[in-house]
Formats: C-alpha cells, sequence, structure tokens
C-alpha cells in the first residue's frame, strides 16, 4: 500500500539547487552549450532520440545537458515533453531504399551493387587514446589505420602511400546512387530469403503508446518496443542469442546510415508533403534457417531500424527480432531473448528506471508494518517455545 | 476532387516547393519573403507536435512505429484568398509562420516568376550540399578482396 | 478543392477555450440531463450547431473517424472538420468514434453505432444528436448514475421511437453508445448509463 509522506519541501528545493550546482560543475570551465552537444556528442543525442522516441537532435541535446549526461535521465526528460504534443498523425513509412548513404557495408558480399561505403565508422579504428583531443587546437582525425586504407583493390587507380588514402579528396569521386538496393531483396530475387512483404490491406501498425500490449505481440508491435528500447538490454539480449540462447549466429547482410525523407498526409491538404530529412540507421540480418515441412530451407532475415547513427542499437535489435520470430518459424521458445512478454515488458529503461529507482523514496509506512509484523511472529515464537516447556494455551489471534 | 492532369502537375510542383522551404533555415525563408511581410489572416497558429514516423519490416514489409518526430505546422490565408501551408520538421514556429506564407504567394506567382526563380535558387544550394555529401561518403567507399589461403 | 473554399476559423485561443468546452462535456456526461453550455465562441459551419461543433473541435483528432450524415460530410460541415481536427470522415456508422445525427432524421438506427467491445468498452461511438429545442418536446424520466433520484428532460424533435432506441442502448450496459443532445451551444448528455422511463 502507497501512503503519501509530506513535508521535505525547503530540503527539495535546496537539492534543486545543489543539482544545478553540480551540473554546472566547475565555474572557472567555460559552460557547454546545447548546439555543441548536439555537434559534438552526436552518438548520445541519437541514443537519447530513440529511447525518448522523438527525433529532435536539439532537445536530446537539451536533455543530455540538463541530464548531466545521464542517458536514461535525457531520455525520461524526451518523453515527458513528448506527452505534451498533439500528434499531428503518421508519416508515410519512410523508404529506406532512398536513403542518402553515408555508411553501407555487408558482411555477406563482398562485391556489392552500389558498393560498399564504410562512412564515418569507428571499426578500423585502434582504440587507443588521441590526446591532442585533450589541447583545445583543432585536433587530427581518428583516421583508418593507413596500412588497410592504403591497399585499395585497384591500385592502378587508388593513390599508394597511406597519407593520400587518407584524404582522396571528394571533388574527384562520383557522388553515390540514389537508389541502392538492399541486401536481402538481392538474397530474396533468389528465392533464397523469407520474403518481407505487407499483411492483406496493408495496415496501420498498432501504437503501443496508445493501446495496451497483449501477447503474443505481433511483429509491429515488438519492432516498436525495441527501437524505444534500452540499447544495453538488447544489446546484452542479442549477445545471448549469438552465443547459444537463442540459437543463431547471423550475418550482418547489410548496415546502412543515412538521410531519408519523412512524408507526411495532412488530412486537410489531401496530398503527401516532404517534412525534411531524419537520419537513420538499418540493420538486415541474416539467418539460417532449416526449413520445415511446408517450408524449403532459406534464409531469414531480422530488422532493426533506429533513430541517428546507431548501428549498435540496430544490430541488437535486428538479432532480438530474429529471435522473437521463433513461433512463426515453428521453432521452440527457450530463452529469454525468443520470449515477447520477457522482452516487451523489460526493454523499456525509462519504466525499468521508474520501477528500480521508486525503491529509494519512502516507504516507510509500508516498512513500519512490516517491522510490526516480524516483532509479532517472532514474540509469537518466542512464546510458542516457552510454552512447549510451561503447558500454557497457546498465545493465538 | 478534379484529378485533372493540369492540377496534378500543380500539386506536384507546390510539394516540390515546400519540400525545398521544410529544409530551409528560417533566415533563407526570411529571405525569400523580402523585407515586407503581406498582409495575412491566421487560419492555424504556428504549433508544434509530432509525427509518428512509420518503417516497414526489413524495409518492404508490415508497417511499424519507429518513433515520432518534432513537427511544427501553420495555415495563413492572404488578403486575396490563396491559403499556405507549412509543415517542417523541428519546433520553429516563426519559420513555419513565414513559410505558410511563402506557400501561398508561390501559388498565386506564374512559373518563372521572380519568387519561384528564388526558391529554385535554394533548391539547387541544397541539392549541391546533398552532392558535396554524397562524395564524401563515395570516398570511403571500399573494395575489399579475400585472401584465398594457399592459393 | 474543398480546402481552398472559405474555411472559418475554429477556436481563437485553443489552449482555454477545448479545457472549458472539455470541462462542460466532462459534467454533462457526468450529471445526465443537466444543460451545459460548451462555448469556444466558434462559428459553426451550416449545419452543425454551435455546441456539436465546439464539441467536435474539442473532442476529435486526426485519430477519430467521425461519421456526418451525407449531405453534411459533403459540405462545408465536413471540409471544417478535416480542417480544423485532422479528421478522417466515414461512411459507415460502425467505425466512427464520434458521430452526429439530426434528431428528426429516420436514420441510421442508434444500434449501427459501435457499441464497443467486451474487452474495450469504452471504444463506443460518442453519437452527438442535435435537436430542434432542449425543451418543449416529450418529457422523459432518467435515473442512473449521476442523478440522486429522478430527473425529466424534454428535448424537442427526436424521431418515432427514439427513446425506445435509447432504453435498448442502457439495456446493452456495460456496452453501448454515449449521447449528447445538442441545440444551439448547448447539451445534455446521456451516457449509456442512464435509464429512461423509470422512476424509484
Amino acid at each position: 500500500m502507497y501512503v503519501a509522506v509530506k513535508g521535505g519541501e525547503a530540503a527539495i528545493l535546496a537539492t534543486h539547487d545543489l543539482v544545478a550546482e553540480a551540473r554546472r560543475g566547475d565555474e572557472a570551465v567555460p559552460e557547454i552549450s546545447v548546439a555543441q552537444i548536439r555537434e559534438q556528442q552526436g552518438l548520445s543525442c541519437a541514443r537519447v532520440m530513440n529511447e525518448g522516441s522523438l527525433y529532435d537532435a536539439d532537445l536530446a541535446a537539451l536533455a543530455l545537458k540538463q541530464a548531466q549526461g545521464d542517458v536514461i535521465e535525457a531520455a525520461f526528460l524526451m518523453r515527458a515533453y513528448r506527452t505534451t504534443l498533439p500528434r499531428f498523425g503518421s508519416s508515410e513509412p519512410v523508404d529506406t531504399a532512398r536513403m542518402a548513404i553515408r555508411r553501407r557495408v555487408s558482411a555477406t558480399y563482398k562485391d556489392l551493387p552500389g558498393g560498399q561505403v564504410l562512412g564515418p565508422t569507428y571499426d578500423y579504428t585502434h582504440r587507443l587514446f588521441d590526446f591532442a583531443l585533450m589541447d583545445d587546437a583543432k585536433s587530427v582525425m581518428v583516421g583508418l589505420d593507413p596500412t588497410i586504407s592504403g591497399r585499395e583493390g585497384r591500385p592502378s587507380t587508388a593513390p599508394h602511400s597511406a597519407g593520400d588514402a587518407r584524404v582522396k579528396p571528394e571533388h574527384d569521386v562520383a557522388p553515390l546512387d540514389t537508389h541502392m538496393p538492399r541486401v536481402p531483396d538481392i538474397l530474396g530475387a533468389e528465392g533464397l530469403m523469407e520474403p518481407e512483404t505487407p499483411p492483406v490491406g496493408d495496415p496501420r501498425p498498432f501504437d503501443l503508446t496508445r493501446e495496451p500490449v497483449s501477447f503474443p505481440a505481433d511483429r509491429d508491435v515488438r519492432l516498436q518496443a525495441m527501437a524505444r528500447g534500452d540499447e544495453g538490454f538488447l544489446l546484452g539480449l542479442g549477445y545471448s542469442v549469438q552465443r547459444g540462447f537463442g540459437g543463431n549466429h547471423p550475418f550482418v547482410g547489410e548496415i546502412r546510415v543515412g538521410e531519408v525523407s519523412v512524408e507526411f498526409v495532412p488530412e486537410e491538404l489531401g496530398f503527401a508533403v516532404d517534412l525534411g530529412d531524419i537520419t537513420l540507421t538499418e540493420c538486415q540480418m541474416v539467418n539460417q534457417f532449416a526449413g520445415s515441412k511446408d517450408v524449403a530451407p532459406q534464409f531469414t532475415r531480422g530488422y532493426g531500424l533506429s533513430f541517428g547513427h546507431s548501428e549498435r542499437k540496430a544490430m541488437s535489435m535486428s538479432l532480438v527480432d530474429r529471435a522473437l520470430k521463433c513461433r512463426e518459424f515453428g521453432e521452440a521458445a527457450e530463452y529469454p531473448a525468443q520470449q515477447d512478454e520477457f522482452v516487451l515488458y523489460h526493454s523499456d529503461n525509462v519504466e525499468a528506471a521508474g520501477f528500480v529507482e521508486h525503491l529509494k523514496l519512502p516507504h516507510y509506512v509500508d516498512f513500519q508494518g512490516e517491522l510490526e509484523l516480524i516483532r509479532r511472529i517472532r514474540a509469537e515464537r518466542e512464546q510458542r517455545l516457552a510454552g512447549e516447556n510451561e503447558v500454557l494455551p497457546e498465545a493465538a489471534e | 476532387m478534379t484529378t485533372d492532369t493540369a492540377q496534378k502537375s500543380e500539386t506536384t510542383q507546390r510539394q516540390r516547393w515546400m519540400a525545398v522551404l521544410a529544409r530551409a533555415s528560417r533566415a533563407e525563408i526570411a529571405e525569400l519573403i523580402g523585407p515586407d511581410l503581406p498582409r495575412h489572416d491566421i487560419l492555424k497558429a504556428p504549433e508544434t507536435g509530432t509525427v509518428m514516423v512509420e518503417g516497414r519490416a526489413g524495409g518492404a514489409g508490415r508497417r511499424f512505429n519507429l518513433g515520432e518526430a518534432t513537427v511544427t505546422r501553420c495555415i495563413v490565408r492572404l488578403d486575396d484568398g490563396a491559403m499556405g501551408f507549412s509543415y517542417a520538421l523541428g519546433r520553429d514556429g516563426r519559420k513555419a509562420r513565414l513559410a505558410a506564407v511563402l506557400d501561398a504567394r508561390l501559388q498565386a506567382e506564374a512559373p518563372g516568376a521572380a519568387l519561384h526563380r528564388a526558391v529554385d535558387a535554394l533548391a539547387d544550394r541544397q541539392s549541391a550540399a546533398r552532392v558535396l555529401a554524397s562524395r564524401k561518403a563515395a570516398a570511403t567507399k571500399v573494395d575489399f578482396f579475400t585472401l584465398v589461403r594457399g592459393a | 478543392m474543398a480546402t481552398d473554399t472559405l474555411i472559418g476559423p475554429g477556436f481563437s485561443d485553443p489552449v482555454f477555450q477545448s479545457q472549458g468546452a472539455f470541462r462542460a462535456l466532462l459534467a454533462a456526461l457526468a450529471e445526465p440531463g443537466t444543460r451545459h453550455v460548451v462555448s469556444g465562441a466558434v462559428v459553426p459551419p451550416k449545419g452543425l450547431h454551435a455546441a456539436t461543433a465546439t464539441a467536435l473541435l474539442t473532442l476529435a483528432d486526426y485519430e477519430t473517424l467521425i461519421w456526418l450524415p451525407a449531405a453534411l460530410r459533403d459540405g462545408a460541415a465536413g471540409a471544417w472538420l478535416r480542417f480544423h481536427c485532422s479528421a478522417a470522415l466515414v461512411s459507415d456508422p460502425a467505425r466512427a468514434a464520434f458521430a452526429v445525427i439530426d434528431a428528426g432524421s429516420p436514420e441510421p438506427a442508434l444500434s449501427a453505432f459501435d457499441s464497443g467491445s467486451d474487452q474495450f468498452p469504452d471504444r463506443s461511438t460518442t453519437l452527438i444528436v442535435q435537436c430542434t429545442a432542449l425543451e418543449g418536446g416529450e418529457a422523459v424520466t432518467l435515473t442512473g448514475p449521476g442523478i440522486a433520484t429522478s430527473r425529466v428532460i424534454a428535448p424537442a424533435g427526436p424521431r418515432a421511437g427514439f427513446w425506445a432506441e435509447v432504453a435498448a442502448n442502457n439495456d446493452a450496459y456495460p456496452l453501448g453508445i454515449d449521447l449528447l443532445l445538442s441545440h444551439a451551444d448547448a447539451v445534455f448528455g446521456l451516457p449509456r448509463s442512464t435509464r429512461i422511463g423509470e422512476v424509484y
């Protein structure tokens, strides 16, 4: 039972002052601006947008500043703000095939139509500190390992020296194709890939922010829950799948990062309006499937899509998406990552943090009740033990 | 609703400039308007809300809700009766109002008029920025080669 | 296009006007049969009473499908609701979250609207019945939640058999539609929990 506690107002106001002081830190150090966070801590902002389930880089940066960099607290701020906004409607489904690609890699095909584009990635960096970043002066880029980037496939055209390879001037390069096929669709053309088509009538998706979730949950519900779910939780579950708690060790069919336009049809206009671009990360995971008596052996998919540049999130989501499809393929749901109720009820870090952290708030009355109960039980026990020696009637309540 | 070809292409033209204005900064839009803001009534005051962004499983399959994005809209009517709409990502109410006024004015102007040419110039700048970003990404295009053991 | 015709303005102060109207509608449904003014200083489109228009402006949005009689749907009222509420208009009454009928019109039957499901009885249609007046008609006695003993209302203009339909709607409780009887700037609430014609 919850019993309200009153008082402590002055102390609470004082803690607000103290938190402002702690947030600011040493005033001898210049204050960080929201624009600096947005531009220089973009990957953090992406995580806050995903878990706050609201695409707005400025707000994500503000949330991070206000929360002293606490990502879950920042996501909470985004969620709280979102509830104050009216919703105008739903966008047309975004078309990731028309993404303006900044990065696109495949672990399954070396020679990919449209090409492998490394883009900005930490994949090929040494995890060594760049102490130059500690200086205020403009620092050197954490670049490619020159021993790798120097080895281009076409030595006749590619520059040989490491230095040249690092600064290949962009004006010498043709822009990328505006339409790049998704890798699973290449396998799909051969019939080797589980097809991915909209259900009859292309229904509006379920929205777990508007309607209560019931189980078993359909794929649209699962994908929405994971898109706003905690990256760490999904990463752990995805890892468990790979390690044998879910029986999949898939390939990355493709990861792509870039900008897609968001289109919306206002009821009063009746035609699609292009609202601008958002950055998305998409991951297509290719998994084995032995087939069943109805279906020939084929590859199956796991899908991840997330706001901003957030590959780890999109990859984890696609691993767990495939694990959660076990029911559709008649596989046994033996492991946590395969159980939709477990995954969906525990992936939301704002809910999880709320329930875990509420434990530190006053429970004085509950605890008094427990304390009284345990004292009474102990007293009764002592009386009973004494009574076994002195044949007295047992104290009964 | 009329669906003759002329109207369709008008809609397409309008969609194009609305997309350009959605991507423009407030300063760029203010420059297009010039120093004198035409008189207008506000039918829907600039309002920030959200649009739920939908994706498709596997990129082409079942629709699902990815998450919301902030959007600001505004609807105005000029004295000549033309209605202007603005819908764009973000939370800039002033930009929304100016863009809605521009949308109304652009509908009244003949194709090739100065205002249309100015929007085209803005579109060209946006397109050049996209091409540059694409070239930068293309500069990181790589050809992996596999090493065959014992070959 | 419909949006190019002159559409009258909606709320001039959306936050306070919609909250005021919401409070009035809440009170109307909490105390069935008491008259409440739903005023948002809105000039309604042709075919809608001010209270009807204000209620829809307050309650409807892009997620709530609205059913209107065909003449209203294809006219100024439909365009006005589409513009201000971003609401989609449907032709099937069973899909509507909100609907408007004129009290005297012979159809659709109240049973044609969505009475909700056992799992989600709250997802039923809220029907606004536009009367020719809120008094001077056939007297009806109301009892039930929100009414201490009984209350008598006499809205003018309902079609023959209307009260029998309302009684049948109550029999389906907890399923059923909720009614608002409107005229000019005022409404009566008649939720599904209200019984018709019974006196303790």
